[in-house]
């Protein structure tokens, strides 16, 4: 849109640039091989069923299976809500912490800023795998450490087996999450902190704008676009989560279904488990309903929220 | 220096080259296996038994990785590439290789007459008319004990259930160990090692598993229940957090000398004799009163069958014939303690824990795992909710009335027993 733009004004009457094509091209033929093809081509297994050995279309038949029958709904409708749990954690517990300490990167007092900000961001760049075996290690109520350490502190008392206990392993499992991810909103915050021009800040000073008042009234206002992205970003990745669940827990999602989530539900629908044998088309079904739960989500974002997001150009 | 590796090199594939025209002149029947551990003991021990006996015949066991297996399997199947002999996993996913025409029937094969009906069941048509694998192996259920914890504690070995919780409450008394090493986090141990390992008691091992194939029997019936009952009882004996305790946690529990009794599987016993520095001693699950007739899980584990399209259909059936033969038995089971043979004859093994293990075979009826034949083919899964539920007995969850008809709900909403 830009680039189009840009050039009806600059020159209106230049012959077709095929070198835009040229290079757009890689990019567009493996967007289109891996990712929309894919996806048309679950859209389309879908809608169809295996009977006896061969695909049969059923139209929305696995969608009234899906929502109808209670084996699979009962479970449905659990991801879903386990799922939206771990997303309000993030939003409630990542986020803020997120703008807090990019505040706090940015304040031009504090000393090794460039350690603390690797040093947080590092568990961003950690394998999956890594990261489930260390806190459950860290967490386990036999060798971990977290005993240990609240002993120390008095809490001995507090200390549960929290990954096992259905009441606070999604909750627990949500905020290995935060720890592990809380360096991207961070990021993306301090380089906004970082791109609000030193006039702004000035000018505030001048009419006495300082400290907490000046943090409220003049930089949330002006990273607020990011905060928005922010939240989208952690949308889509809650909505996608599988690996920690799927490490930590495993394929079931224990104790009792209590941390399973969207993921790992389509995944033991799609590949089976054990003795379960794998369903691809259910599979496709729950993967096209999460896919239809994030465009819903994105659009929401897109045209409710973004368009009324003031930008302010310096 | 390079010239000369050069020409060990050529050399090497010269002599490499004739050697495999040599053999071109015999029959080469290759293994398709999973077994990648097993490798060894095949090419040292199993092969060469077998080709001394039949000159001629060249076996290669050529396994893949486990998670590969059923996928690179059905792709060379399809292809026409497979070897000539393949391993079997137990009942579905081999009944479907059958089905589809790419496992030869072996009903007929000598030697098959040296298998029971329990140790043949995984590898034959629902109506038990075919079989078409010959069974290698199986594991057994049961406790494993610290034997020196239990001399400590002047404990004898539990024969009965009452005698079980007793020897458990004076362990738990004593405060030294964990009575009872098993977690709850993995959810399979809970159901494997819990509920199938104590159930066959309660529903009379294949009596009750046949019935409730054909529809006679309900998960909801006491014989069903009465094993939930009996894991909910164990709770308190349980370490600290079991609840998060996962099997590699349990495991250690146990072979560090810190917990007593250990719910078990047979394969657990080649890693215990490496790990544990105590002596072990292993029971059946307890009966009821003394001199009740007690039921084992002796689940079918791996099996060996014909590929349909082999070109050396005779040389195979013969090497099957083998592989039922107490021969094969003998130096498979010795070389795996904790895999036993599914032969009827006895067979000598030198360890002592797999020793004890196995005699229980003798004293006890054999059954499998009761989820595994036909009743884990639709949605929900049987074996996955077994998991689940066991778990939720344990932790409370559940009452053991709620998860026996939670499981009979969901196994009533697919499964129609035959009338």
């Amino acid at each position: 849109m830009a680039t189009e733009l840009m050039a009806a004004e600059t020159r209106p009457k230049r012959a077709i640039r095929w070198h835009v094509g040229v290079f757009l091209a890689p990019a567009v033929l493996v967007y289109t091989a891996f990712m929309i093809l894919p996806l048309f081509g679950t859209l389309q297994l879908s809608l169809f069923r295996n009977i006896e050995q061969s695909q049969v279309f059923v139209g929305l038949g696995n969608f009234r299976t899906l929502f109808g029958d209670p084996n699979w709904s009962v479970n449905f409708w659990n991801a879903l809500r386990n799922n939206v749990w771990f997303f309000i954690i993030h939003m409630l517990v990542q986020n803020p912490i997120g703008v807090l300490l990019a505040a706090l990167l940015s304040s031009p007092r504090l000393r090794f800023t460039a350690f603390y900000r690797t040093a947080i961001f590092v568990p961003t760049i950690l394998s999956f795998v890594i990261v489930g075996f260390a806190w459950k290690l860290i967490l386990s109520p036999i060798w971990g450490v977290a005993p240990h350490l609240m002993d120390f502190v008095g809490l001995k008392s507090f200390f549960t087996p929290w990954l096992g206990k259905e009441q606070y392993a999604l909750t627990a499992l949500s905020l290995v999450s935060v720890w592990q991810f809380v360096g991207i909103p961070m990021m993306l915050i301090y380089a906004a902190l970082l791109s609000i021009p030193d006039e702004v800040i000035e000018a505030a000073e001048c009419d006495g704008v300082t400290g907490m008042a000046q943090f409220w009234k003049i930089k949330l206002p002006l990273i607020l676009p990011s905060i928005g992205i922010i939240s989208i970003l952690t949308f889509v990745g809650n909505f996608n989560a599988f690996d920690l669940i799927y490490t930590a827990q495993g394929a079931l999602a224990g104790p009792n279904y209590s941390t399973d989530i969207l993921g790992t539900f389509l995944y033991r629908a799609f590949f089976g488990f054990q003795l379960q044998v794998g369903d691809p088309n259910m599979g496709a079904t729950i993967a096209t309903i999460m896919f239809l739960i994030i465009l819903a989500g994105v659009c929401v974002y897109l045209f409710l929220v973004q368009t009324r997001l003031r930008r302010y150009q310096f | 220096m390079k010239t000369k590796l050069l020409t060990a090199l050529l050399l090497g594939t010269s002599i490499l080259g004739t050697t495999g025209m040599a053999l071109a002149e015999d029959v080469t029947l290759n293994i398709e296996s999973w077994r990648g551990d097993d490798l060894t003991i095949w090419k040292d021990k199993l092969i060469p038994a077998f080709e001394a006996k039949n000159p001629g015949i060249k076996v290669v066991f050529a396994p893949s990785a486990p998670t590969e297996y059923d996928a690179a399997l059905g792709a060379k199947l399809a292809a026409g590439s497979a070897g000539d002999l393949i391993t079997c996993r137990p009942f579905d996913k081999s009944l479907e290789l059958f089905k589809k025409g790419n496992l030869a029937d072996l009903s007929s094969l000598p030697g098959m007459e040296n298998f029971s009906p329990v140790a043949k069941a995984a590898w034959q048509t629902d109506d038990g008319k075919s079989s078409f694998c010959v069974p290698m192996a199986s594991v057994i259920h049961g406790f494993i004990y610290n034997k020196d914890a239990f001399d400590k504690l002047g404990i004898k070995v539990p024969q009965t259930r009452d005698e079980f919780f007793a020897a458990l409450d004076k362990i738990k008394a004593d405060g030294t160990y964990i009575p009872m090493a098993m977690g709850t986090k993995d959810l399979w141990e809970a159901a494997t090692m819990g509920y199938q390992n104590v159930g066959p008691n309660y529903w009379k091992g294949e009596e009750g598993r046949q019935a409730l194939i054909k529809g006679e029997q309900k998960l909801t019936d006491p014989q069903w229940v009465e094993p939930f009952k009996e894991l909910a009882k164990w709770k308190p004996y349980l370490g600290d957090g079991f609840e998060a305790q996962t099997y590699p946690d349990s495991q250690n529990l146990f072979t560090l000398g810190r917990a007593a009794i250990y719910p078990a599987g047979s394969w657990e016993i080649g890693l215990f004799n490496t790990q544990a520095q105590f002596k072990m001693g292993a029971f059946p699950p307890p009966v009821e009163k003394a001199g009740d007739t007690c039921y084992i899980s002796d689940h079918t584990d791996i099996g060996m069958g014909l590929n349909a399209a082999s070109k050396h259909a005779e040389e195979a059936k013969k090497f099957l014939s083998w592989v039922a033969s107490p021969d094969f038995a003998t130096i498979y089971a010795n070389a795996l303690p904790g895999f036993f043979s599914l032969n009827s004859s006895p067979v000598k093994m030198e360890d002592p824990l797999a020793q004890e293990f196995v005699s229980w075979r003798g004293k006890c009826k054999s059954t499998i795992r009761s989820t595994y034949q036909i009743l884990s083919r639709g949605t929900p899964n049987l074996e996955n909710e077994t998991w689940v539920e066991s778990a939720n007995v344990i932790n409370g969850t559940d009452t053991p009335e709620a998860a026996a008809k939670k499981l009979q709900d969901g196994l009533d909403s697919w499964y129609k027993p035959a009338k």
